[in-house]
Parts: C-alpha cells; structure tokens; sequence
C-alpha cells in the first residue's frame, strides 16, 4: 500500500476510498480562526480535505497563547490566520494551505462573491447579524455552511444548506431487508426444496433459519385464511410451533428462527417515513428536478406497481447458520431478486429522463444501483433560512422546550447566545466581558434575553437567573477545551457533508448530518439539538 | 470585538471561569487567583495513553491551567496514526508516542512540564499512580481501562461505617472512541461507579465458533480466521503469528482468498484481513477530539469545581444525526474493585503461604501468582527476583502476625486472573478478618454497653 492510503487507513475503514475522494476535493473556507475555528480545521486536515482558505483580521495577543495550540510565542502581534495557517500545514503537506488577512465581518459586506469559489464556508464566533448576511449569500451560492460557536461553557453548532439528501445512510439498528412477512415466488419455491423433518441431524441443523421462517410462515397462513401472526397468543403459538420442530439441542439454526421470528411479523410495506418523502412536493419530475429527486420518482412508480408497495429488494443476508452450499444458493436467490428489482428501477429512471428532456444516460447505473439497495433507508435533511429561524422560530417548539425539563438549560443557552449579540450591539461589549461592569450586566442582560423572547412571540416567559449569571460570568470566553469541543462537532458535521457533496455522481452518501441546532451545554452535558 | 482593551494575559479567557464567583458551581469553589495559580503549581495529572486521545488531552490540558501533567504510553509511533494524533509527523514513525507527544506539546505552550513515561501500565510501582491528583484515560482496550481502574480504587479506603474516606478518592475521567461514536465519564471511587461496577457497558468480542471456521465458513471474516486461527497453526506449527509482521499478514491474506474461491465467498481483501485478524477500530480526527475535549473539561472541574460536574457518563453519536446522552449510572454495591474489600475470615494460625493458596480457589476471586502488600508493606511479591528472595521468607509466618495481630484489616493483593479466555492483571482489596480474635472493636462495645 502507498503510505497515503495507509495514513488513512483507520478513517478509509469508515468511508472508503470514494468517500476519501469527496474530502479531498473539497474547499473549504474558514472565518476567524480562534481556537473553535484553529481545532475545526484541525480535524479537517488530518482527515485530508483537498485544500483550506483561513480567513481572520486580527493579531495574535498574549491571551490567545492560553487558548489556541496553533499560535506561540514567537508569534505575537503577527497574523493570526497566517500563524494557524502555517501550522495546519505542517499538520498534512497534501493539503493546500492559505490565508487571508481580513476580517470576515467586511468580507461579508464588500465582497459577497468571494464565497462561492468554496466547497463549504465554516464560520465561528460570528455575531448575530453577520451570521444572517452570510447564510443569504451562502444560500444563493448554493455553498454549505456551518456555523460554530463558543462562549464559556456553552457553545452551539447549525448547519444551512438548502437541502441533503442520504441515499446511502448506515443506521445501525435497520432491520435485514428479508421479505420473510412477504416473500416473493422464488424465495418460496426454493423455501420448498428444504423437508424440515428431514432425517439427517446434520442437515437438520443447517437449514438457514430464512428458510424455516418462510416455510412456518407459509404453514400458518395455511391453516389461518392466509394472515400472519399478529396477537401476542399468535406471535408466542409461532414461536413454540418453530420450537416443536427442534430436534437437539445444539439446534444454532432453529435459535436464530425463534429469536427473528419478529420478521415475520413485522408489517409488510413502507415505513412511514419513506411514505413522506415519495408524497414530497419535490417528487414533480421535470427538467429542474436533481438527480435524487428524480431516483424518488421512479422509485414511487415501483412501489405503486411492479414492487406490490414495497421498496426494491437490498439483496444482502446477514450471516446466519447453515452449509455454505446452501448460505451461498440463499445469497443468489436474493441478489437475482435485487436484480430483477434494480432493472426495473433503472428502466423507470431512464424514461423519466427521457421526459423531463434529459439524457436518458445521465444518471450512471452505479448509482442506481445504490439506491436501490438503500431505498429504504432513505433521507432528506431540509434546513430553515438562519434569518426565518432568528425572526419566526417554531413558536410551538420553542414553548414545549421553555416548560420541558430536559430541554430548559438548552433552550435557556440558546436564546442567551443570541441575547449577548443584541446586548453587545446595544452596549457595545458583550456581558461580563469586563469585571467593572458585571454587576449591571446580569439585570441587563436578564432584560434584554426578556425582550429577545418577548419578539419572538413568548411574552412573560423568563430564564432561570443562575443561567443568566453564568452567562455573564463566561464574559464571551472562548475556552480551549469547549471550543476544541464545538469544533469537534463542526468538523465531524462537516465530513458528512462533504460525503455528500462529492458524491453528487457517485455513491458513497452515507451519513446522516445533524438536523437543527446543537446547543452545547458544559455545565452538565445535557446538550440538545433543538427544531426552531 | 475589536475594540477590546482586555487585560492581555495569558489565561485571559480562563480566567472569567476562575476568578469569579459564580452559581451552577461545586460547594468548594473557592475563586481567585490563587485558585488559578494552584491549579498551575499543585494539580498533577496522569494522562493514561499517548493516542488519538491522549495527544488531544495533553493539549487540551495544557491549555486548561494544568502544568504538571505526565504521560504514559508503551508504543511507538505508526504511519497510520497520523490521520487523527495531531501531535506525531510523518519522520517520527518509530518513536515513543509518550516522549513525541509531550516534546511537541510542552514546544508550543511555555511554562507546561509534561514527564513522558514509555513503558507498559503494569511496569509503574502502584505508588507511582498515586501521586496524581486526577488519572486520565485515553486507552482503546477494556483489560488497560479495568488494570488502572483497579489502581486507583486500591487506594481507596472507607472508615469504621463503611463510608469512603474523601483523601483517599482517585478521581478518573475515561474517554473512548470507535468510528463516530464514543462516551466520557467521570469515576469517584467509592462515590460513583468505577469501571468495573459496569463492565456490562463492555461486551466481550463475539468470537466465531470453529467448527463454522472449519466446516461452513459463509462469511469473508469466516475465510480470514480460519486461515489465521487454524490453517497458521497447521502448517507454521510452532511459530507464533506475529500480527505486525507483513509476511504473516500476508500469508493469512492470501490463505484466505484460497478458502473464499474455494467455498464461492466473496470480500476478501487485505484491508480486511488486517481488519479482522488485528480488530482494527476504525477511528477520525473529530470524535477523538470532541470525547477529549470533555474529558478535560471535566478534569478542570473535578480540580476546581468551578463548575456542575458530568454526572457521570456521557455517550456520543454523530454517525445517523447527533445523539449526546448523560445516563447517572449507579454503583455496584457488591462490586469486587471498589466496593469495601472482598471479606475473607481466615484463622489466626493462617500462615501467608496458606492465605495465598486460598486465593485462588476463592469463587469469587480466583487469583494466581499473587503479591500482597499490607498499609504499603510488601509481605510477599512474586517479582522482581530481589524483591521475592526478601519477602520469600514470609510464606511460612502467620498472616496475623503480619499483618501487626490486627482483628482485622485491609490487605491488598495483585495476581492475574482468567477473563473471557484471557490472563489479566488486576488488583484486589481484601478485608481480612481473623476468626476467633477479640478486637478492639468489641472490647468498645463492651466498655461502651
């Protein structure tokens, strides 16, 4: 192996190489680069993204010696994004390293279009109204941004984009697409060719329990006017009749039977949350349509006809007791079903493009294929304006979380977040940022999060005066350990962004991002993600 | 703001925590600038490990007002550690994490002092752990986390009513990663569950049954172990497998791949063989970085209580959506690590020889090759050589006369015991109690009645 490949090995076991590819194609943009921004990048280097833009005005101080690796001593009163620069390129000499001396806030203001040459723009520690400016021009870019921030022991992360959709999510707990509530012919009748009162003891034991399913699924229904078991008696009577058939007790094949017997009797169809995203108003397949958009399309058509309501079929079986003979005829039946299943698709995608006008090749059969396989697991991931979010949040969210006891602390540090960016805009300093004045800063800072609320449309809610205190207490510090914290977020957050972007035409979207806000909570952990 | 005229200091940002008064806090946070300076002259962390964590807990440390920080960590430095331990570069694979990373580390931030120790955990005498006031984890193996867990609640003591004895309570924060997922906690010997009380958080690793390897692989995991767990022995019978060797890897790879075509198996790669046969956890950059970051952070509270503390264990995962849970985790009453001591009643005529024989066939402890030591005494240590030819003698005196004619007392014995198939080192708290001895305990409640 080339040493590259083997410096990433421990990642290229999460993502593989395509996954690989989008991170280092990518660009990427950081505003400020104190130390949420400096660990953000951090994490992004090491990983190999393709090549990083550091956007930051000031000059290194003494303070920041005590909070960011990436300056030192010899550094002090020169450029701070040169400084971390240079640093992050030691980090990873594969990626492309510069600066920008500059403050964001103007670049905002006088230069809108230097945003859209990047991949992603990841902006820390910005105030409130530069947040909104940025996520406009962001948004019309069509560039992915995400925003981080530290502030004592509370800090949050959110994402703007459009919209991200996941072909390839890994959920951990997704059940094994088997069809054991519906099989199709050929599962059946090669369900047939096993006699599970077969004398051998050795083959006894080797039958995969798909196929004892299928076989006592197929006995009961029989005897039941063809319905499954559905009552608890029914569901407990199928599972001593699988019992019954056990001929030892070394029996791993008829275990496993007894302990999936639940895929029986799981409902046939789609899941909910498949049914939402194929009754998508974006479903209308024209000429506009995306890639994605235009897969869910013919993906509806299928489930409404060839596929009988469900989804292709994925095509992979887990591991399971049995002769490799017979694992290895199981895997076959099913790949030749997911076959079957993807040609269909393919044949849909290719005269809907056909349709909107587009050539009927210009989606590849890869990534057909892939989302076939994943069609189930399927994603969309919409994020709301900063500006509707910060003007009209989701009032009834909002309440619930104000009166939830999980949930108070959270929402109490986001409207504070917010609060400090009025407060500083009003008193020209943020609260608590100088020890003279924290004395009237708690009671202004209790009135100003008040009216903050109070705009939002939650008159005569209030926050606990502990919080409002500890608020005042941070001053706006930016401390190593929370912003290495937030900027790990932001860095992750942004790794599963980049898997998508570059797999704009190929396969490997396989992470779901974060939906909402996340609010970092360091005085207890109970951090939330929260839905305004 | 630019317009800031702040007091330039160093701790500038730190000290809005420090060195004011505040209300969600611990009972004994005392602000100012002495609690500052303390913090930077008296706290004496152990950072346990050298990785992915422990490059990030140094730093993070060391920019948390902590300055007296050791590392311990026996490996040497690898090409694939460089996509995520920030500290180590391309032309210092083959060196010592623990002396890398505290040379880079103490380079950019002044007036930090980091002691670099490479070697293995079980090297250090137990006295040598306790001269931390914190031990930090950030270790990838169950038996490393439950060996110093074992430490540092050896060194716990309860008084008469079964209470810990607060000065004698090891502080640990523990961080582990996998992929996009991890979890932080923070143990309180005696107050809040060690390790040990939850184990179960810690399933063994599901091994494959053999005869699946040898007669119906279906699996490429299948063909890969059977070429490494049977076919090496038949063939190399008496050469060890040496995992890091690449002529050993290699033959397993290519062993596999003649099973899988043989049995129609695909998925074989070398990435996988390395994978399966070495158990490689898949790691990044930014999950080390987030679970690091609030082990530190929760290491400066524990110093300081400068604010709540994570009680007591946190869970992290960002691969579908992002979930972060605290779960208040209870102690194991009974546990065998931190709990009071396992209670032994042995005769008075016991001689040391004898008690260490009980050990072993003791149910609940089954312990060989055992060492004991009595409030810091070695009455018996199976190692180093010059050390057991000193103590050998004691075998044949009785453990009561030992242990100072006591009517009972804490002993604390070290040996290996069977886990999962496995050997491990652990150290074990014993109350002895010595049958048919009027204490000084009953003589009171004679007086007292």
């Amino acid at each position: 192996m080339a040493e590259p490949k083997v410096k990433y090995d421990r990642q290229l076991r999460i993502w593989g190489e395509q996954g690989q590819t989008a991170l280092e194609k990518s660009s990427i943009c950081l505003l400020n680069c104190g130390p949420t921004g400096s660990e953000t990048l951090k994490n992004l280097v090491l990983g190999g993204v393709g090549s990083i833009t550091v956007v930051d005005g000031s000059k290194i101080e003494e303070g920041d010696l005590g909070n960011n690796f990436m300056v030192d001593e010899s550094s002090i009163g020169q450029s701070k994004a040169k400084c971390v620069c240079a640093f992050l390129q030691e980090l990873n000499d594969a990626v492309k390293a510069k600066f920008i001396e500059e403050y964001p806030e103007e670049l905002i203001e006088t230069n809108p279009s230097f945003f859209s040459q990047f991949t992603l723009v990841v902006a820390t520690q910005l105030v409130e109204d530069s947040m909104i400016k940025l996520d406009r021009i962001c948004r019309e870019a069509n560039v992915m941004l995400i925003l981080a921030r530290s502030y004592g022991l509370t800090g949050f992360v959110r994402i703007s984009l459009k919209e991200h959709a996941v072909i390839e999510s890994k959920p951990e707990h997704f059940l094994d697409d088997l069809r054991l509530n519906n099989p199709w012919p050929e599962l059946k009748s090669f369900a047939e060719g096993f006699d599970l009162n077969v004398q051998d003891p050795v083959v006894h034991k080797h039958i995969p329990y798909v196929i004892i399913l299928v076989k006592m699924a197929d006995e009961w229904a029989k005897s039941h006017g063809g319905a499954l078991p559905s009552t608890r008696e029914e569901k407990k009577e199928f599972k001593e009749l699988i019992k019954a058939r056990m001929v030892g007790q070394d029996e791993d094949n008829y275990k496993e039977a007894i302990e999936a017997s639940f895929k029986v009797f799981a409902p046939k169809g789609i899941s909910s949350d498949l049914q939402q995203i194929i009754n998508d108003n974006c479903i209308e397949a024209d000429s506009n349509s995306s890639d994605f958009w235009l897969l869910v399309a013919a993906l509806k058509e299928f489930i409404a006809h060839e596929g009988g309501g469900e989804t292709p079929l994925e095509g992979s079986i887990p591991d399971m007791t049995s002769s490799t003979e017979q694992y290895v005829n199981l895997q076959n039946i099913y790949q030749a079903k997911a076959e079957a299943d993807f040609v269909a698709i393919e044949r849909l995608v290719r005269s809907l493009l056909k349709k909107v006008g587009r050539d009927s090749n210009s989606i590849p059969k890869t990534m057909i294929k892939s989302f076939c396989k994943n069609a189930r697991k399927l994603k969309v991931c919409r994020y709301r304006l900063i500006e509707d979010e910060f003007n009209s949040p989701n009032l009834p969210e909002l309440q619930k979380y104000l009166t939830d006891e999980d949930y108070s602390t959270a929402v109490g540090i986001y409207i504070l977040l917010r609060a400090v960016d009025r407060f500083a805009a009003n008193y020209n300093s943020f609260p608590g940022q100088f020890d003279s004045a924290m004395d009237e800063d708690v009671p202004r800072l209790k009135s100003t999060a008040v009216g903050l609320l109070s705009d939002l449309g939650c008159n005569g809610a209030t926050l606990a005066e502990d919080l409002i205190n500890e608020m005042c207490r941070f001053g706006a510090a930016e401390l190593h350990a929370v912003a290495a914290l937030v900027g790990g977020i932001a860095s992750q957050e942004i790794i599963k962004k980049l898997h998508y972007l570059g797999s704009s035409q190929l396969i490997t979207r396989q992470f779901v991002p974060m939906s909402g806000t996340f609010i970092f909570n360091g005085i207890d952990h109970k951090s939330q993600l929260l839905s305004l | 703001m630019a317009d800031a005229s702040v007091q330039s200091s160093r701790s500038r940002d730190l000290d809005k925590l420090l060195l004011r008064p505040g209300n969600l806090v611990g009972p004994r946070f005392e602000p100012g600038p002495e609690m500052r300076d303390d913090l930077q002259t008296y706290a004496r962390v152990l950072v346990v490990g050298a990785g992915g964590l422990g490059c990030e807990l140094l730093k993070d440390l060391a920019l948390s007002g902590f300055r007296n920080l050791e590392v311990i960590d026996m490996d040497r430095i690898e090409v694939t550690n460089l996509n995520r331990q920030f500290l180590f570069r391309l032309e210092d694979v083959g060196k010592p994490k623990a002396e890398v990373a505290s040379k880079r580390v103490m380079e950019r931030i002044s007036g930090v002092n980091i002691v670099p120790h490479f070697c293995r955990i079980e090297d250090k005498d137990i006295s040598f752990y306790n001269d931390f006031n914190i031990i930090a984890l950030g270790l990838d193996s169950i038996e490393a986390r439950s060996y110093i867990n074992s430490v540092a609640c050896s060194f716990l003591e309860y008084d008469s009513d079964n209470n810990p004895r607060e000065e004698t309570i090891k502080p640990m924060v523990d961080g582990g990663t996998e992929g996009f997922k991890g979890h932080a906690r923070v143990i309180m010997p005696g107050i809040t569950p060690c390790f040990e009380c939850t184990i179960w958080l810690f399933p063994p690793q599901v091994k494959f049954p053999l005869c699946t390897l040898a007669e119906t692989p279906r699996t490429a995991a299948h063909c890969i172990e059977y070429a490494h767990l049977i076919k090496w022995n038949e063939v190399h019978g008496g050469v060890a497998f040496d995992p890091d060797n690449p002529q050993h890897m290699k033959w397993v790879y290519d062993e596999a791949v003649k099973r899988a075509e043989l049995f129609g198996i695909p998925g074989v790669t070398y990435s996988l063989t390395q994978g399966v046969v070495k158990n490689i956890i898949p790691a990044i950059a930014s999950t080390n970085a987030i679970i690091s970051a609030a082990c530190a952070l929760e290491t400066l509270k524990i110093a300081t209580e400068c604010s709540k503390t994570l009680s007591n264990y946190l869970t992290y995962n960002g691969a579908e959506g992002l979930h972060t849970k605290v779960t208040e985790f209870e102690r194991d009453k009974d546990c065998l690590v931190c709990g009071p001591g396992v209670l032994i009643e042995v005769d008075p005529s016991v001689t040391l020889q004898k008690f260490i024989d009980l050990l072993e066939e003791h149910p609940k402890l089954r312990l060989s090759r055992v060492s004991v030591t009595h409030r810091g005494k070695n009455l018996y240590m199976q190692a180093p050589p010059v050390l057991e030819e000193m103590t050998r003698s004691n075998l044949s005196l009785t453990l009561f006369e030992l242990m100072g004619k006591l009517s009972k007392d804490v002993v604390n014995v070290n040996g290996t015991t069977t886990k999962n198939d496995q050997k491990i080192s652990c150290l074990r708290k014993l109350s002895v109690v010595f049958k048919g001895i009027d204490g000084v305990t009953d003589m009171d409640t004679a007086g007292g009645a």
